[in-house]
């Protein structure tokens, strides 16, 4: 292509999509996917992420908004004239054509008259060597899914559309097709746009990650950014498992150089730095202090935990899961909620049985604050629902 | 065990029993017509005198019939598929709520006679007619033209009458295309029209192969039309059989026609389903 030098980054500019009967399943937004890069549209079913990735391969046109590649704005474009293809969730093989035939079908159509030599190197790179003569419905699941991948990858289109691809694979064929989607994406080095509702899929393959949910971005980062600092409970739930605990903020400070904010967590005083406090207001009001369950340090009562600052004293051990490489607690606070910590089985102490007394803490880098108005469950029940 | 393997045997023995009673003994019957000593008449009895040239006859005679037969036959088919398959695609995905109501129209005709319905046409295509006045109104018919007892009103009344056989078969095979691969084809840059061709039509070919069969097999056979509403002197093969057994009594040449129509349509028919079944058509 001859603006293979130049930036062919999409962008979605305040794209919008209201439907006839007044449902928006997306809200204004805005998306900017580099070139190159593996972005995945990340949320629960109904979330907006399908309809968004329609509107890019021009199967739906946005009620607002533009869509566009480098300098071309292809918003009205007809699907058939974007440099865009799609692997769709069911694959959407045709039964009627064999594997080459439905391989070579996206070439045929732009003229190339013997694509033969093509559709035997795109077979090799997803190992259907020798499989082109027979037809879609001969094939496993798993062998159809990379018949899908190398009909609209043969193209070579500037940015490859991925529609839940893995979704009705088996856990374990999954597994092993989200590594070969990776190693592919790095070997074509064309621009990936992955839709799909789990978190760790979308964490395993992708640079960035939109987190959406009822038809807007949550959030938008690479994988560690999201799960180390989330800025809304919906992603704090959706991605992972959060503690999210109710606290009052009472002022800012510098901490060892760097402004952070004090919380009150039923009287132990936390803090909690500037830039991982997304709340309204930074003096006053309620707020989630949250904490990833791995970074919670539990410890039997009385005995030292080796983190700085203060550990909450009176905690009890309600449930004990181990699970092999860890063990999974769930811990009653002295004021009476619960929270999860998990410990790496290090050997270095006894797995702690229920009802032992224990204190707890953490590093304060860790945590983050969110603003109490949020719904502390959003974002869990949906992922249980599609796990 | 025994009884079980024996099973299939005897639900088969009904249908079986109904083929070889209504289809094997009348052909086998018909076909020694089709032999029969052409001298015979119903004074003097028939005979089975392998009489092979009442073959030669027939076709000597009324081979213009059959082709014209097989003409009309052909073009009120390929109209009826044309029709049927934009109506079939239109009530299958454009209807929304009203697509029951859309299939019902399709069938509503069948709750009048077929001989009326088509003596109706008489008054749509009658001289003095809205149509032909309104036609003529526009030059497209010469003032002394018309359309009754014209070829054109003879193909319309098979296309007509035979349409709603050709819809149904139709929608049955377009309503199960999964529109998820039409789009696929337009992602994969196929244009509306090569979409249609490469994908929509190939996945509904059993309906259009069986649309074919249900309209060409009875408009080739048929003569109601044709006396109805075409000319007295465009006959088709159907009119020669039914004045031959029921008018002339001339049981040998009625019995090699039929024959001979029963033949070109099982060899037309094969031929087509083959290539239908096994090649792509575009």
């Amino acid at each position: 292509m001859s603006q293979a030098s130049e930036h062919r980054d999409l962008r979605l500019a305040e794209v919008e999509k209201t439907y006839g009967n007044g449902f928006t399943a997306v809200h204004p937004l805005d998306l900017v996917v580099p070139q190159g890069s593996f972005f995945a549209l990340l949320g629960p079913s109904g979330c907006g992420k399908t309809t968004t990735l329609r509107m890019i391969a021009g199967l739906e046109t946005p009620t607002a908004g533009r869509i566009s590649i480098g300098a071309n704005d292809i918003t009205y474009d007809k699907p058939y004239r974007r440099p865009v293809n799609t692997v769709f969730q069911n694959y959407a093989l045709f039964p009627h054509l064999s594997i080459a035939d439905n391989v070579a079908f996206g070439l045929k159509q732009r003229g190339v008259k013997r694509p033969q030599a093509q559709v035997a190197a795109m077979l090799d790179l997803v190992e259907l060597e020798g499989q082109g003569g027979k037809r879609p419905q001969q094939l496993s699941g798993g062998q159809q899914q990379r018949v899908a991948l190398a009909r609209a990858l043969i193209n070579q289109p500037e940015v490859l559309l991925l529609d839940e691809p893995l979704g009705a694979l088996d856990l374990k064929l999954r597994r092993a097709m989200q590594l070969e989607l990776k190693r592919i994406q790095t070997e074509v080095g064309l621009t990936f746009v992955h839709v799909t509702h789990d978190q760790e899929e979308a964490m395993t393959l992708a640079d960035t990650i939109a987190v959406m949910s009822a038809g807007r971005v949550e959030q938008m980062g690479t994988p560690a950014e999201l799960y180390e600092n989330p800025r809304t409970t919906f992603v704090a739930n959706f991605l992972g498992q959060s503690n999210l605990i109710r606290g009052r903020i009472v002022g800012e400070d510098t901490l060892a150089g760097a402004p952070v904010v004090k919380v009150d967590m039923q009287g132990t005083v936390v803090s909690i730095r500037r830039e991982r406090a997304h709340v309204r207001q930074l003096s006053a009001g309620a707020g989630w202090v949250g904490i990833r369950p791995e970074k919670v340090v539990v410890a039997p009562a009385g005995e030292p935990i080796d983190v700085p600052g203060a550990a909450f004293t009176g905690g009890t051990v309600v449930d004990t899961s181990f699970i092999g490489v860890s063990t999974q607690y769930v811990i009653r606070t002295a004021w009476g909620e619960e929270i999860a910590a998990f410990e790496q089985n290090t050997g270095a102490r006894a797995v702690l049985a229920p009802g032992t007394a224990v204190d707890f803490s953490w590093r304060p880098e860790f945590a983050f604050l969110l603003d109490a108005d949020q719904d502390a469950s959003a974002g869990i029940s949906v992922e249980g629902e599609e796990a | 065990m025994r009884r079980s393997r024996m099973l299939p045997y005897w639900l088969l023995l009904p249908a079986g029993a109904w083929l070889v009673l209504f289809f094997l003994i009348p052909f086998l019957s018909l076909l020694a017509t089709s032999l029969y000593d052409p001298n015979g008449s119903v004074l003097t009895g028939y005979q089975v005198t392998w009489h092979f040239q009442n073959f030669a006859h027939v076709i000597t005679t009324y081979g213009a019939h059959l082709w014209r037969s097989f003409w009309w036959a052909l073009i009120a088919t390929a109209l009826c598929l044309v029709l049927g398959y934009v109506l079939a695609y239109t009530i299958a995905f454009k209807t929304g709520r009203w697509k029951n109501i859309t299939l019902v129209m399709v069938v509503a005709p069948f709750f009048t006679s077929f001989l009326i319905r088509t003596d109706a046409w008489k008054l749509i295509l009658a001289d003095h007619g809205w149509l032909v006045q309104g036609l003529q109104h526009l030059h497209l018919l010469g003032g002394d033209g018309r359309l009754l007892q014209t070829p054109f009103a003879a193909i319309a009344g098979l296309t007509y009458n035979f349409l709603p056989f050709a819809i149904l078969p139709l929608y049955a095979s377009i309503e199960k295309l999964d529109q998820r691969l039409v789009e696929a084809a337009s992602d994969l840059y196929a244009s509306p029209l090569r979409t249609f061709a490469k994908v929509t039509l190939p996945l509904t070919m059993p309906g259009v192969v069986s649309a074919t069969l249900l309209t060409f097999i009875p408009a080739m056979g048929d003569y109601i039309n044709a006396q109805l509403l075409g000319s007295t002197n465009d006959r088709v093969i159907g009119s020669d059989i039914q004045s031959l057994f029921t008018t002339t009594q001339d049981y040998a040449s009625a019995g090699a026609l039929s024959v001979i129509l029963l033949a070109v349509i099982l060899v037309l028919t094969m031929v087509y389903v083959r290539r239908a079944g096994t090649e792509e058509l575009l």
